[in-house]
């Protein structure tokens, strides 16, 4: 077996997003938040569609609809009135600008075109915050990344040390669904603790039917709780791929906020440490509730285990994503066979080796900055039973006539993407029904004797 | 509604005072238009092209969000359905991406045999100053296909400017090829994309018509078809904006002359068969087009009837791409019972909204490059049952508790022909009559109320 992934120059089917669509996304989670880019309006349209395509939910992501003339002199006078149009028309708390490889190419440098605004614009102005994302380094989620980090440096500590009592934590999910901070949310209340938790989508991206269309979508963060992020007992950050800059970091290093960084929670081992973690920040026993929740789904996985054991999967996705359930699949008995990422942070593989390093025999072939294509073209060699990611890999699940299961973004084939919940034990829960049903309606399906007993 | 400023000469109400409308703007900054991008416009033209490759020359953004979203099918190769890009990185972007685009051009020539390979510029090439064009020309000389720069900056215009870029690459095809055999009564069929089988069908009307198709140019394309396009002896050009120029370059070219048709709707549908049939001057055509009419109608219009008399009088809302397709809309929905209260396309020309002012309603809402929050506005002012658009406005219908009929590049329904007709009646049947709606607090639900549960509103 090959375990050098092959190189090619051209990519086909990319496997990752650019980064100004990750940093609209976690500008979406802060509360009165409008997200703008800083360049021409195709890129801000496209990304509107993908997402909305997810979400089933209105985006509105701003543009500066460069032309011509302000890719040849500067971007920056149509940067202000679009501020300025933005600020009329949503009067958002917060426009979270970030840049497209156009002005980041030309050269813009928005931070001093911000303070020039700040100067020349009378009346009201909302928080500006910056993030640099030109997509020909990183991928969305670096875009994610480093939108946060620059809201959490612009904003956290602003009011000075708060008295939050003892029980505030700050937790910095990454890129989960809606359903995933929702379930966050009712943890922490179980304990109970009050947790600020940032980027929060839950209901700007899976929103409720209401009376009347919110120009902007009511929840996300409040900026008041990232002000105050500073005076929290302690973060947990879920990722281990993004650098050394994090949002944990920073507040670590600026106000001493203990930062405890691990996986996402997905599957009971890793879950385990979260709630560990929760506990001793908080000084509270686990819940009674999530403890039977973990009991039943120890209960899950005996009743099926066989159904799943030594099946091989390939597993691609945003490369933090792909190291939470490459630990849930092999705490399962899956096979994890490829783990694919079109992102480079350059710790993936480590990463991988650490959390299943103790329940894999062998270790799955690891590779970054991969395609489509490329990852076909191993799965041919592979023969996988299973493919686990977005759903853009079902052209090669068809392909391979084996199931797909369909985890984090994009869902554009099914409905309730927005839904899919991953982590916790509840989420492992449900992904482990749908991973155990998916084996089972293939052996059922692939059989002519038409069992209705299996 | 406070409009923004800039924006109320894009706004017109029919009835009241004279028709002005100023369009053709590039949009807003700030506004959250609708609209894409140079590229966008060029890349929906051309991707219909199924044995050509399509290599994006820049970062991967541009490529990425244009991967097989478009229903356009073939019914042979599907090169198109692959996105491409050289994924530009931050050194090609210091150093320039020339290598990095011929070496990526002659591995995919190589690995996929294409019958000739389109590339495409986006924003930042234009910016780093690649000479796409002659490394286009060099690898076309070595691999002996034809490899067409389209210069689609997305910076350099809206979509309509990539409407003319991917006509002046098409136009490096056509005349290319050898034209012996083909009929005098021969067409080729020009902006139908293939939307869920689309021109199969219609390609099916003109042959019982007793009428050769040369090429679909922009649906089920193949580059030999195109490069033989221009012995066909009429253009039928559907979609106002998008493959006009070609039409135009062909008949100052090689004196082939076009004209406009709509597939959509029945009227716009049989007379689009009439004209092609008129065009001709062949009694023959012109007779099996009478009977071919007659006979999609005898088993089409008892199957309305049903629709016309549920849907009578409710009100629609149209926003679509080009607002050619607006009339057949308006044309199309009235057929079914229901009032067009407000139209909209993202790139209309002052002509069309003209006309379109002219034959709506007084009242009725006209729009150029409306955007997010206009459009829900509009919505809410004039109490809609039905929105006629893309993706991009269906959460807007939704969330206002309005119905939605998804009519632009991404749906999997043929809605075009006469059987297209009754497609479209029912979908927008199932959207307008569905139970759901009944939840909603915009049609009278009152339970669960945002005054009993509260969510915290920033704005307030
Ligand atoms: S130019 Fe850059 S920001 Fe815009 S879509 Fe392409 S990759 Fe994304
Ligand atoms: S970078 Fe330019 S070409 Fe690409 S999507 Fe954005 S506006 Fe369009």
């Amino acid at each position: 077996m090959s375990k050098n992934p092959p190189n090619y120059i051209s990519t086909t089917n990319a496997c990752k997003l650019c980064t100004p669509l990750g940093a609209s996304l976690a500008f979406k989670g802060i509360e009165g938040a409008v997200p703008y880019l800083h360049g021409s309006q195709g890129c801000a349209t496209y990304m509107r569609r993908y997402i909305i395509s997810h979400y089933n939910e209105p985006i509105d992501i701003a543009s500066s609809s460069l032309s011509e003339k302000h890719a040849i002199y500067g971007g920056g006078a149509n940067l202000k009135l679009g501020l300025m149009n933005v600020t009329q028309k949503y009067r958002p708390q917060l426009i979270g600008i970030a840049t497209t490889c156009l002005t980041e190419t030309i050269g813009d440098d928005v931070k001093s075109l911000l303070c020039e605004y700040d100067k020349e614009v009378e009346g009201e102005k909302p928080i500006m915050i910056h993030v640099s994302t030109p997509s020909y380094s990183g991928t969305h989620m670096e875009g994610f990344h480093n939108a946060v980090t620059s809201v959490v440096k612009a904003l956290a500590g602003r009011d000075g040390e708060q008295d939050m009592g003892s029980g505030v934590i700050n937790i910095l999910p990454g890129f989960v669904s809606p359903a995933d901070i929702r379930y966050l949310k009712e943890i922490a209340a179980d304990f109970p603790l009050k947790a600020t938790i940032l980027p929060d989508i839950s209901d700007t991206m899976d929103g409720a039917a209401a009376e009347f269309y919110e120009k902007i979508q009511p929840g996300g963060t409040p900026i008041s709780a990232i002000a105050a992020m500073n005076s929290s007992v302690g973060s947990i950050e879920f990722g281990h791929t993004m650098g050394k800059d994090s949002s944990g970091v920073l507040l670590a290093e600026k106000f001493g906020v203990e930062n405890t960084r691990m996986p996402i929670p997905m599957g009971i081992s890793a879950t385990d440490t979260f709630f560990d973690c929760l506990s001793r920040l908080s000084g509270l026993p686990i819940p009674e509730k999530h403890q039977a929740e973990r009991g039943r789904l120890v209960d899950a996985y005996v009743d099926s285990h066989k159904y799943i054991y030594g099946k091989k999967a390939i597993v691609y996705g945003e490369e933090d994503l792909v190291v939470g359930l490459t630990a849930f699949l092999a705490e399962i008995g899956v096979m994890p066979v490829l783990c694919a990422s079109g992102g480079k942070s350059g710790k993936l593989a480590e990463m991988i080796q650490q959390v299943t390093a103790d329940v894999l025999p062998e270790q799955p072939q690891v590779h970054e900055g991969m395609d489509f294509y490329e990852i076909s073209e191993m799965a041919e060699e592979l023969a996988p039973d299973l493919l686990v990611g977005h759903s853009k890999g079902y052209p090669l699940a068809q392909k391979l006539s084996i199931p797909i299961i369909r985890v984090g973004f994009p869902i554009h084939d099914r409905m309730g993407g927005q839904r899919i919940l991953h982590i916790g034990y509840r989420g492992a829960q449900q992904l482990f029904d749908v991973v155990v049903n998916a084996c089972i309606a293939k052996k059922q399906s692939d059989s002519p004797v038409g069992y209705s007993y299996m | 509604m406070e409009l923004l400023k800039d924006r109320e000469k894009q706004i017109y109400r029919t009835g009241k005072e004279p028709f002005a409308l100023s369009c053709d703007k590039d949009s807003l900054a700030g506004a959250v238009s609708q609209r894409a991008c140079v590229f966008c416009g060029s890349r929906v033209v051309l991707y219909p092209i199924a044995d050509a490759i399509h290599l994006v020359h820049g970062p991967i953004g541009c490529a990425v969000y244009t991967w097989d979203i478009r229903g356009a099918l073939s019914s042979g190769p599907e090169l198109h359905r692959l996105s491409f890009s050289t994924d530009l990185q931050e050194l090609d972007v210091i150093f320039g991406g020339e290598k990095k685009l011929k070496r990526a051009l002659f591995e995919l020539i190589e690995r996929h045999s294409p019958k000739a390979a389109f590339v495409y510029s986006t924003c930042i090439v234009g910016i780093i100053g690649d000479d796409v064009d002659a490394v286009c020309r060099e690898v076309a000389g070595k691999t002996n296909i034809p490899v067409i720069p389209v210069k689609s900056e997305g910076f350099m215009g809206n979509k309509r400017a990539g409407y003319t870029a991917a006509c002046n690459a098409m136009d490096q095809l056509i005349g290319t090829g050898d034209t012996t055999g083909i009929s005098p009564y021969s067409i080729n069929i020009l902006g139908d994309f293939n939307l869920a089988g689309e021109i199969w069908l219609i390609r099916e009307y003109f042959e019982r018509m007793g009428v050769e198709v040369v090429a679909n140019i922009t649906g089920d394309g193949r580059v030999a078809d195109l490069q033989r396009a221009h012995g066909a002896a009429l253009n039928v050009v559907q979609c106002s904006g998008a493959t006009m120029e070609l039409a135009q370059i062909m008949e100052d070219k090689y004196g082939v002359p076009f004209f406009h048709v709509s597939y959509f709707g029945i009227e716009d549908m049989a007379q689009a068969l009439y004209d092609v049939a008129e065009h001709f001057k062949n009694p023959e055509i012109m007779e099996k087009t009478r009977q071919l009419v007659k006979e999609e109608l005898e088993s089409l219009l008892p199957k309305l009837a049903f629709y016309k008399k549920a849907l009578q009088g409710k009100k629609a809302a149209i926003y679509v791409g080009g607002s050619f397709k607006a009339f057949s809309l308006v044309k199309t929905l009235r057929l079914i019972g229901m009032n067009v209260v407000m139209v909209g396309s993202q790139t209309g020309t002052e002509q069309e909204y003209r006309e379109l002012a002219e034959i709506t309603d007084p009242g009725t809402v006209i729009v150029d490059d409306a955007n997010a929050l206009e459009l829900t506005s509009f919505l809410e002012e004039q109490k809609v049952d039905l929105f006629v658009g893309g993706v991009k406005e269906r959460p807007i219908a939704f969330k206002l508790g309005v119905g939605f009929c998804d009519h632009n590049h991404e749906r999997k329904e043929i809605l075009a022909g006469f059987s297209g007709m009754l497609n479209f009646a029912q979908e927008v049947y199932a959207s307008v009559m569905s139970p759901v709606w009944r939840f909603t607090y915009q049609n009278g639900a009152s339970r669960g109320k945002k005054s009993d549960i509260t969510i915290a509103n920033p704005n307030e």
